[in-house]
């Protein structure tokens, strides 16, 4: 069928099977290698060819932001992406193919731990050379790997639970909250917590104590709706989580020990793009080990019929326990990174708004996947970030995206698709 | 307890402001089992829709152009802007909605926040950011009722959002059409075999919604003279914590639970600082909800996501 459909359209087909042809035999590894390589490029002549192409300087998001502002550069910025990234990437791969697919090999007979930490390493390693070339692009990775954080943990809640929760927002801020006072109080002297308690060097390596205790914070603040759950689904449940989003953001703006509606500021620069990317593949590792255990099927089964699920003796209030405050745990992990990050927190940033952003992404990459809620994330913090020239007219043309999406494919891009490490470090051909 | 009876006009006039806007959101909800987000946004647009109509006339009657008295201009806006408003809400159900009707309704929901954010920037994009005044069309005339003061903008509010709110009843327990709507309401599976049309019904019910969104716009105007983008996200979604606590898709509810909301809000706001008014609020509205599940008034049946 797929044969067909492919080969009743010859102009397009005959690309496509070129294109396959081309890219079959390159494994995940080669990829990232070429994308090594595009890297180290552009650090050492990215300026030079940028120059050539007469652009005024390398275009640091492929180019989108310079397209919108000066059309008349669109062929340079065109050329820049093709000369710099996707030749390498495609020649880097492709020559390397047939060693690479050996070293893969090799590598795959080994435990699979050992696999995939060497290709972690070489995404890190790329992107890192590929940020290195400016702050901006720092900040946008480190808020797009926190998009994932948020994303995964709230399909947790609303794609595997199946549970409509509005108060993602929430826990984040009680996350940010709760991790932001932790290293202030501890490390930094400031005017509102006073003289730091512990010298300031053993901040970084006590960053992760700050987080987990954010995140513990929030996972106690879940209790407010994982209890309510026991009794009532669906729209109901939706309101108390959308009544805890006010009330936390309110609580916050009203208490004057972290800064009311001004916001808590000075958080120590911890988290770095390493650390931003470690959290974030744990995040990724831990949610689908989870969503794959005994645990993680029993969500499904209560999304899918509550009272058939307890007569297969599943503890249904257990599950909805776990997975409201395990969702909770990591978004407030997420939300101490991003205080880190940004280092400064209002309560006015975590608002509708971000609920709009986070169900967008939930719902657009796809509902009951891993793979979907990457996608999602990327795919909405990229758009988002290429369209900011444009300003008000992104926001009409990011919502008809997604409605055109909720229209096509109501359940999201990749929905209720398994996302199987192992399959994506195997070796091609 | 002047200041007593003060505050409870205020929290009448609030209270219609909330549950004019809730009704639309029940409704919705009663025949297509969705709820329809967009609506706190098409509120705000028929908000602007009014102040657009108000201001034409009032400078048409201005230059001389026509003659028209100024309560005649306000009558005029309310009608014209229920007109186009109710046009809106049906031009959302077609694009929006029908489409979704057999996806997820967590989709539904997502479609409906996007078409809020689209309307709210499509109007930053057309009058920008600033603030609008809406037009003074009436004099304002204060009584004092034993130390109460009330004017007479707020009397002509709450009295008309009582009347719509009656009309509305009589319209749903009396005429045919409601007839169908409550049928749909009943069952939307096997009613619309039995010949109800499902997609007029619809259209019909997101018109009515709109139509009273707009009249609460033009009256938020009337009240507190300013008009801005994000008006509809703040009282949107409290109207449609109003609709919830009334039991979804109970239309009596929905009125009853507009107004016990902005009577928990002004009241709160009496007794503590104006700050802790949401905190307080949502934390009452919350603990209701955990004791009653179901809403205020509604039916306690198993609620789940058609996933």
């Amino acid at each position: 069928m797929a044969n067909d459909m492919l080969s009743g359209t010859p102009p397009a087909g005959a690309l496509r099977s070129s294109w396959r042809r081309l890219t079959a035999p390159v494994p995940l590894m080669g990829w990232l290698l070429g994308s090594l390589g595009a890297a180290l490029l552009e650090l050492a002549a990215g300026g030079a060819v940028a120059g050539l192409l007469g652009l005024d300087k390398i275009p640091l998001l492929f180019g989108f932001l310079i397209a919108f502002k000066q059309p008349l550069a669109i062929p340079g910025v065109l050329a820049y992406d093709i000369l710099v990234y996707l030749l390498p990437v495609l020649l880097v791969g492709r020559l390397s193919a047939p060693p690479v697919n050996r070293l893969v090999a090799a590598l795959y007979r080994l435990p699979l731990v050992v696999s995939v930490l060497v290709h972690l390493g070489l995404l890190y390693a790329a992107l890192h050379l590929w940020s290195g070339v400016s702050d901006y692009r720092v900040l946008m990775l480190n808020l797009m790997l926190i998009a994932i954080m948020l994303t995964l943990s709230l399909n947790l809640i609303n794609g595997y639970m199946g549970e409509f929760s509005c108060s993602h927002p929430g826990f984040m801020a009680l996350g940010a909250y709760a991790a932001s006072i932790f290293s202030l109080v501890l490390f930094v002297d400031d005017r509102i917590f006073g003289q730091a308690l512990l010298p300031a060097a053993a901040g970084p390596w006590l960053f992760p104590v700050a987080l987990v205790a954010g995140g513990a914070m929030a996972a106690v603040g879940a209790l407010v709706i994982a209890i309510p759950s026991f009794r009532t689904r669906g729209d109901y449940l939706a309101i108390i989580s959308l009544a805890f989003l006010f009330i936390v953001k309110s609580m916050i703006e009203n208490l004057e020990l972290v800064g009311g509606p001004r916001g808590l500021g000075g958080q120590p620069g911890y988290a770095g793009l390493t650390t931003v990317f470690i959290w974030c593949v744990l995040c990724i590792w831990i949610i689908n080990n989870f969503v794959r255990s005994t645990l993680g099927k029993a969500l499904n089964a209560v999304r899918d019929d509550e009272l058939a699920a307890e007569a297969m003796t599943i503890d249904t209030r257990r599950t909805k326990m776990t997975a409201f405050m395990f969702g909770a745990f990591w978004a407030g992990i997420a939300g101490g990174l991003y205080a880190h990050v940004l280092q400064h927190v209002t309560p006015a940033s975590f608002d509708l708004r971000m609920l709009a952003e986070m169900l967008a992404m939930v719902y657009f990459g796809g509902l009951n996947s891993v793979y979907g809620s990457i996608v999602g994330a990327l795919s909405l913090s990229v758009l988002s970030e290429a369209l900011r020239p444009l300003e008000l007219i992104k926001w009409i043309f990011i919502p008809l995206l997604l409605i055109l999406v909720m229209i096509f494919r109501p359940r999201g891009l990749i929905a209720f698709k398994e996302f199987n490490v192992r399959d994506i470090v195997k070796p091609k051909a | 307890m002047t200041f007593f009876f003060q505050n409870v006009v205020n929290a009448l006039q609030y209270g219609s402001f909330y549950a004019l806007i809730a009704l639309g959101y029940s409704m919705v909800y009663s025949i297509l089992m969705l709820f329809n987000f967009a609506h706190g946004d098409i509120f705000m647009t028929g908000a602007y829709i009014g102040f657009g109509v108000a201001t034409g006339l009032t400078v048409l009657a201005a230059a001389g152009t026509i003659v028209l008295p100024n309560w005649l201009i306000l009558v005029l806006t309310i009608l014209i802007a229920m007109f186009l408003t109710s046009m809106l809400g049906m031009l959302v159900e077609r694009l929006g909605y029908r489409p979704l009707r057999d996806a997820p309704r967590a989709s539904a929901a997502i479609t409906g926040m996007m078409i809020g954010l689209i309307l709210e920037y499509g109007n930053l994009l057309l009058l920008g950011p600033q603030r609008r005044s809406f037009p003074r069309l009436i004099q304002t005339v204060t009584y004092d009722v034993g130390g109460v003061i009330l004017t007479n903008k707020k009397i002509m509010i709450v009295a008309v959002s009582m009347v719509l709110m009656y009309a509305l009843h009589l319209f749903i327990s009396r005429t045919r059409w409601g007839l169908a709507m409550r049928a749909m309401a009943f069952d939307h599976v096997v009613v619309p075999l039995m010949g109800v049309p499902i997609n007029t019904i619809a259209r019909l019910t997101f018109a009515l919604g709109s139509a009273l969104a707009a009249v609460a716009g033009i009256f938020f105007g009337l009240a507190y003279p300013v008009l801005d983008p994000y008006m509809g996200i703040v009282f949107g979604w409290k109207a449609f914590v109003a609709a919830i606590l009334g039991g979804r898709g109970s239309v009596m509810g929905a009125t009853i639970a507009g107004f016990m909301l902005g009577f928990i809000e002004i009241f709160v706001a009496m007794v503590f600082p104006s700050t802790l008014r949401d905190l307080i609020a949502y934390s009452i509205i919350l603990g209701i909800l955990v004791f009653r599940p179901h809403g205020l008034f509604g039916e306690a049946y198993s609620a789940r996501l058609r996933l």
